[in-house]
């Protein structure tokens, strides 16, 4: 597992550039729900008038 | 000019909300099952390369995220063309909603590039035609995303913002043909086209997984936020109210 986790030497690189990746792929995730909800809202909000 | 019946009736937006709300959870499903496939093929079952031992996994998420960088822009230049030319609103919510994603995977493809180039080349960064061309691309989605958010009128900033990537457009060949047109430190292509691919079967069906991971979650991605788009255009719609109300 050490091993594996030391990528040879390159750890910082392969497993900063893996969670760069995960990173900005899960913000925007949060960023199109909190669109999404913030839409909805709005939606609600004009309809219930 | 008349558009086909079948991409009239999915141009009307209450339908593509429902169309779109049906194949997110597909999309997302088939994104997680093949990121956790591909990243386990690339990281675990994939042997070390001769010359840059473990250091060339970063290629399982560089590759793909620089093929979206510049697949979403294309794609965003077309629908920015059905809004010139056919004024679809659906092309012009896609337009919109496509450019955080394609600006996201753009940044994904500089950074791990440089932190790939650190320890290959000895450098973060060089000014080298594809590294710089790929960077020119990040500020086209910058300079479409921030005139979406300054221009107060919404079919005419979306028409300015369909001229925009029309014209940006030129920059995608030349990111793609810059490692053959100029003599660069970036390797050449390893998959292309014609030819057989210049990677072992080991690496490649874990790249290729990994493109098919970042392709679905940016269809799913797209079309989440279309809704939300679709929603806020469409407020005082008829569709929206039978949304809301049953």
């Amino acid at each position: 597992m050490a091993e594996f986790l030391a990528m040879g030497g390159y750890a910082f690189y392969v497993w900063s550039a893996w969670a760069i990746c995960v990173l900005v792929l899960a913000a925007n995730c949060v960023f199109i729900a909190l669109i999404n909800a913030k839409a909805v809202r709005l939606v609600h909000a004009r309809h219930q008038k | 000019m008349r558009m086909p019946d079948w991409f009239t009736n999915l141009g009307a937006p209450g339908t593509f909300y429902k169309f779109a709300g049906r194949l997110i959870p597909w999309l997302a499903g088939l994104a997680a099952l093949s990121f956790v496939i591909g990243a386990y093929g690339g990281l675990v079952l994939a042997p070390p390369d001769y010359q840059q031992g473990d250091g060339y996994r970063i290629i399982f998420i560089h590759v793909p995220a620089a093929w979206m960088s510049m697949f979403i822009y294309v794609l965003m230049a077309f629908w920015g063309a059905l809004v010139l030319i056919w004024r679809a609103k659906i092309a012009a919510a896609l337009m919109v909603s496509a450019a955080t994603l394609g600006a996201s995977f753009t940044a994904i493809t500089l950074a791990t590039g440089s932190l790939w180039g650190k320890p290959m080349w000895g450098t973060w960064w060089a000014w080298d035609a594809r590294l710089t061309s790929e960077l020119v691309l990040l500020f086209l989605y910058i300079g479409f995303i921030a005139m979406q958010q300054a221009l107060p009128a919404r079919p005419q900033s979306r028409r300015a913002g369909a001229v925009l990537l029309l014209v940006g457009v030129v920059n995608i060949p030349i990111i793609h043909y810059s490692v053959q047109w100029w003599n660069t430190l970036h390797q050449p292509a390893t998959i292309t086209k014609f030819g057989a691919p210049s990677i072992a079967f080991e690496m490649l069906w874990p790249l290729l997984v990994m493109a098919i991971s970042f392709m679905a979650f940016f269809a799913a991605a797209c079309l989440w936020r279309t809704r939300a788009e679709l929603l806020l255009n469409e407020v005082h719609s008829r569709w929206t109210y039978q949304l809301t109300n049953g």
